[in-house]
C-alpha cells in the first residue's frame, strides 16, 4: 500500500493573505494543492433580507457596505434598477456626475487592489505609494458627500447635492509649520473640480511610479507569470465579468457594450490580456486606471462647462428643498410622505447592471408596487470569482493560492453580502 | 433598444416556441417562464443554438412569493381601525405554512381555506436566472416554478453552466430549494449548523436565535431571540395611475430609445 500524503490545511479566516474573512480548507500533496474549499458567510449579514424591510431610499447605505472599496459603484447598481422600474431617467449633469464617481471608485478600488496584492507577494512598497494616491480620492468622496466611504450620494433621480464649490482645506495646527500647511493646501484652493484637475494631471506619473516598480521586476514576474491560467472559454463558463474576463482575452465591457449613464458620449479604450494569467490581469488593472483617469479629466471639462440641476424635479421622488418646505405646504406634504413611507414603485422586475471595478455588478430587484422591494438580489462579481479558486488553484505551490486570491480582487464585503 | 429586444424574442420563439411562455415585463426585458420539467433543456438549448448562444449565467437566485402583493398596513381602513406598527404581518405566509404542516387532509386552517392553499400550490418558490449572451450582446431572463411548494426541487444548472454552482448553493442555504443533481449542495452563506432557511419570507427577520459567550460554561452558547420584531415602516402597496403599463412601457422605450 503506499502511503497517503495527502493532508488537509486550515487557511484563514484569520490570515491576513485571506482579504477578510475567507476560510480555505485546502488538500495538500507536499506543497502542491489538490483541492481547495472556500468557506464563506463569516461576514454574510442578509443585506438583501434587511433591503426587503425598508423603503427604496433607506437601502443605498446598505450598497455602499458591500463592497466597502468601491462604494459608489454599488449604489449606482441598486439606484439604477430602481430608476429603471420607475422609469425615469436623473439630469445630463447626474450622470456626468456618476460616471465620475464610478472612475474615481474604480481608481480607489484598483490602487487598493494594487497595494494589497503587492503587498500579499512581497512588494511592500506599493501599499505606501498606492494609499498615497487613494487618500486624495477619498478626500473627493468627503467632499461630495461628507464621509470618505461610505457616502450614500447616488439617489434615485440623480445625486444627493451639486459638487462643492470649495474643496475643504488643512487647518494650521501646532503639529505642521506654515510652509507645510501651505503644500498640503496648495491644490485646494479652488473647487472640488480644480482639485481633482490637478490629481488627474499628476496620476499618469504615479502609474508610471507603480509600473516602473513592478512591470519589469524579476520577483513580481515569478510570483505572477503564468500562475492561475484561465482560457476564454472557461472564464466565460465561469461567470467571470470585468478584469478576470479581460485578462483572459475577451473583449468585454458593459460600459461600450451595454452603456449607460453617458459612458457613450465619453473616449476610453478597453484593455485586453492574452494569456489569462495574474501578471495579464495585473496588466489590464494598471491600464483601467489610466483609462479612467482620462474618463474623469473628460467629465471635468464638462460638468465646468455646463451647470444645472442634479436631480429631478418630480417631488414623488425626490424630496423637495428645505427653503420650499417652509413656506410651500405641498413641499411639506411631499417632504413628509416620503421620508415617513417613502415612493411606491410600479409593480414589475427590472435586472440592472453596472461594470463595477471587479466585474459585472447587477441587482435584480422584484417589487411588488410597495414601498419596499418584494425581491432584491444582488449579483456580485466577487462571489462568482471566488467559486472558480478550486479550479484555479489546482495543481499550483500554496504560495500561488495567495497570489490568485490577490489577482481575484476578493472584499468580502460583497461575497458575503 | 425595444426593436432588439423583440427581435430577440422572435430568435427564441422561433427555437424553443412550444417549451416556454414570454411573460409581459415593464422595462424592455425580455423574461420567460419555463415548465420545471424542462428547466435543464431548455437551459441547454439557450447555450448551444447559434441563434441565441447565451455563453453566460450571470445570476441565478430564488424568490419566494408567497407574500407578494400584500401590505402589511391597510391605508383604505386606517382611520377605523386605528393605526399599528405592523408587527402581526399578513397571515398568508404562516397560515400557508400551518397547512402545510397539518397535511392535505385536514381542514379548518385558520384564514386559508383549503382549496386555496391547493391552488396556490406550486407557485410560492421559483428560480430565476439571467442570461447574457456576449457574441448577440443581449440578456434573457428565465424564472421556473417549482411544482411542491413544502419541498421545493428543481434540476440544476452546473452541467449546462458551471458559474451556478455556488448560485445555487445560495439558493439553496436561503430558501431550501433543492437542486437536482448538484454536485456538493452544501449551505454556503450561513453558520454551520444553522437551522432554517432564512430569506424566506415566513423567516422573521431578527432570527430565531441569538449569539452569546457564556463565561460559566467556557464557551458560546445559542440562545432564543431577546428582542422584539418591530416594522418601522409598514409595507404600503399604493394604486398610481402614472404607472399604468401603457404609460410605463411607452416610457421605458423612450428612455431606452434616448440612450441607445
Amino acid at each position: 500500500m503506499p502511503e497517503i500524503q495527502s493532508y488537509t490545511m486550515n487557511f484563514g479566516p484569520q490570515h491576513p493573505a485571506a482579504h477578510g474573512v475567507l476560510r480555505l480548507v485546502l488538500e495538500l500533496d507536499g506543497e502542491t494543492i489538490h483541492k481547495a474549499d472556500p468557506h464563506i458567510g463569516l461576514l454574510h449579514r442578509a443585506t438583501e433580507k434587511l433591503a426587503e424591510s425598508k423603503p427604496f431610499n433607506q437601502s443605498i447605505g446598505y450598497m455602499d457596505r458591500l463592497d466597502y472599496v468601491s462604494m459608489m459603484c454599488n449604489e449606482h447598481g441598486y439606484v439604477l434598477a430602481i430608476e429603471k422600474l420607475l422609469g425615469i431617467t436623473p439630469p445630463k449633469r447626474a450622470q456626468y456626475i456618476r460616471v465620475m464617481f464610478d472612475e474615481i471608485t474604480r481608481i480607489m478600488n484598483h490602487l487598493l487592489w494594487l497595494g494589497t496584492h503587492g503587498l500579499d507577494i512581497g512588494a511592500m512598497t506599493m501599499f505606501l505609494y498606492c494609499f498615497r494616491e487613494r487618500e486624495d480620492l477619498m478626500d473627493c468622496y468627503e467632499a461630495v458627500s461628507g464621509t470618505r466611504m461610505h457616502a450614500t450620494y447616488y439617489r434615485p433621480g440623480g445625486v444627493y447635492r451639486d459638487l462643492p464649490e470649495q474643496m475643504p482645506r488643512y487647518q494650521p495646527s501646532k503639529f505642521r509649520t506654515a510652509r507645510e500647511l501651505e503644500q498640503m493646501n496648495r491644490a485646494r484652493a479652488g473647487s472640488m473640480l480644480d482639485f481633482l484637475d490637478d490629481f488627474t494631471s499628476r496620476f499618469p506619473a504615479c502609474v508610471d511610479d507603480y509600473e516602473t516598480l513592478l512591470t519589469d521586476n524579476r520577483i513580481w514576474k515569478q510570483r505572477t507569470v503564468n500562475i492561475g491560467v484561465v482560457s476564454p472559454e472557461r472564464a466565460l463558463q465561469l461567470g467571470f465579468t470585468g478584469p478576470m474576463l479581460r485578462g483572459s482575452g475577451v473583449a468585454w465591457d458593459l460600459r461600450k457594450k451595454q452603456p449607460y449613464e453617458v459612458y457613450d458620449e465619453v473616449d476610453f479604450d478597453i484593455p485586453v490580456g492574452v494569456n489569462g494569467d495574474c501578471y495579464d490581469r495585473y496588466l489590464v488593472r494598471i491600464e483601467e486606471m489610466r483609462q479612467s483617469n482620462r474618463i474623469v479629466r473628460q467629465c471635468i471639462e464638462w460638468l465646468r462647462a455646463n451647470p444645472g440641476p442634479v436631480m429631478l424635479e418630480d417631488r414623488k421622488i425626490a424630496p423637495p428643498s428645505r427653503v420650499e418646505m417652509k413656506d410651500d405646504m405641498e413641499s411639506l406634504i411631499h417632504h413628509f410622505k416620503l421620508f415617513t413611507e417613502g415612493y411606491c414603485v410600479p409593480a414589475g422586475e427590472a435586472y440592472a447592471a453596472v461594470e463595477h471595478p471587479k466585474g459585472e455588478f447587477g441587482v435584480y430587484l422584484v417589487s411588488d408596487g410597495a414601498n419596499k422591494p418584494y425581491r432584491l438580489k444582488i449579483r456580485p462579481p466577487g462571489f462568482v470569482h471566488l467559486s472558480a479558486l478550486d479550479e484555479m488553484v489546482q495543481g499550483h505551490m500554496l504560495a500561488d493560492v495567495v497570489a490568485v486570491i490577490g489577482t481575484q480582487d476578493i472584499v468580502f464585503g460583497e461575497i458575503d453580502r | 433598444m425595444s426593436e432588439r429586444v423583440e427581435a430577440l424574442a422572435a430568435r427564441v420563439e422561433s427555437c424553443l416556441r412550444d417549451e416556454l411562455t414570454r411573460v409581459p415585463s415593464t422595462c424592455g426585458q425580455l423574461t420567460y417562464e419555463v415548465p420545471a420539467e424542462r428547466w435543464v433543456a431548455v437551459a441547454e438549448r439557450f447555450r448551444n443554438e447559434p441563434e441565441l448562444g447565451f455563453e453566460m449565467l450571470i445570476d441565478l437566485c430564488a424568490v419566494d412569493y408567497s407574500e407578494y402583493g400584500n401590505s402589511e398596513w391597510q391605508t383604505f381602513q386606517a382611520t377605523g381601525s386605528g393605526f399599528s406598527r405592523g408587527v402581526n404581518r399578513g397571515t398568508a405566509a404562516a397560515a400557508h405554512f400551518a397547512a402545510a404542516q397539518a397535511g392535505a387532509g385536514s381542514s379548518g386552517v385558520d384564514g386559508v381555506s383549503p382549496e386555496t392553499a391547493e391552488a396556490a400550490s406550486g407557485r410560492r418558490f421559483a428560480v430565476v436566472c439571467h442570461l447574457l449572451s456576449l457574441q448577440h450582446n443581449c440578456r434573457v431572463r428565465l424564472r421556473a416554478f417549482c411544482p411542491e411548494d413544502d419541498r421545493p426541487m428543481i434540476d440544476s444548472l452546473v452541467g449546462v453552466w458551471a458559474s451556478a454552482n455556488w448560485f445555487e448553493r445560495e439558493a439553496f442555504d436561503l430558501f431550501g430549494v433543492l437542486f437536482r443533481g448538484h454536485p456538493d449542495l452544501r449551505r454556503i452563506l450561513t453558520d454551520y449548523g444553522f437551522i432554517g432557511h432564512p430569506f424566506r419570507k415566513d423567516f422573521p427577520l431578527i432570527g430565531h436565535v441569538e449569539v452569546r459567550y457564556d463565561p460559566t460554561k467556557g464557551r458560546v452558547v445559542y440562545e432564543p431571540v431577546s428582542i422584539e420584531p418591530r416594522t418601522l415602516v409598514p409595507k404600503v402597496i399604493r394604486e398610481d395611475h402614472r404607472y399604468e403599463p401603457q404609460i410605463h412601457d411607452e416610457a421605458s422605450f423612450r428612455e431606452a430609445g434616448n440612450r441607445a
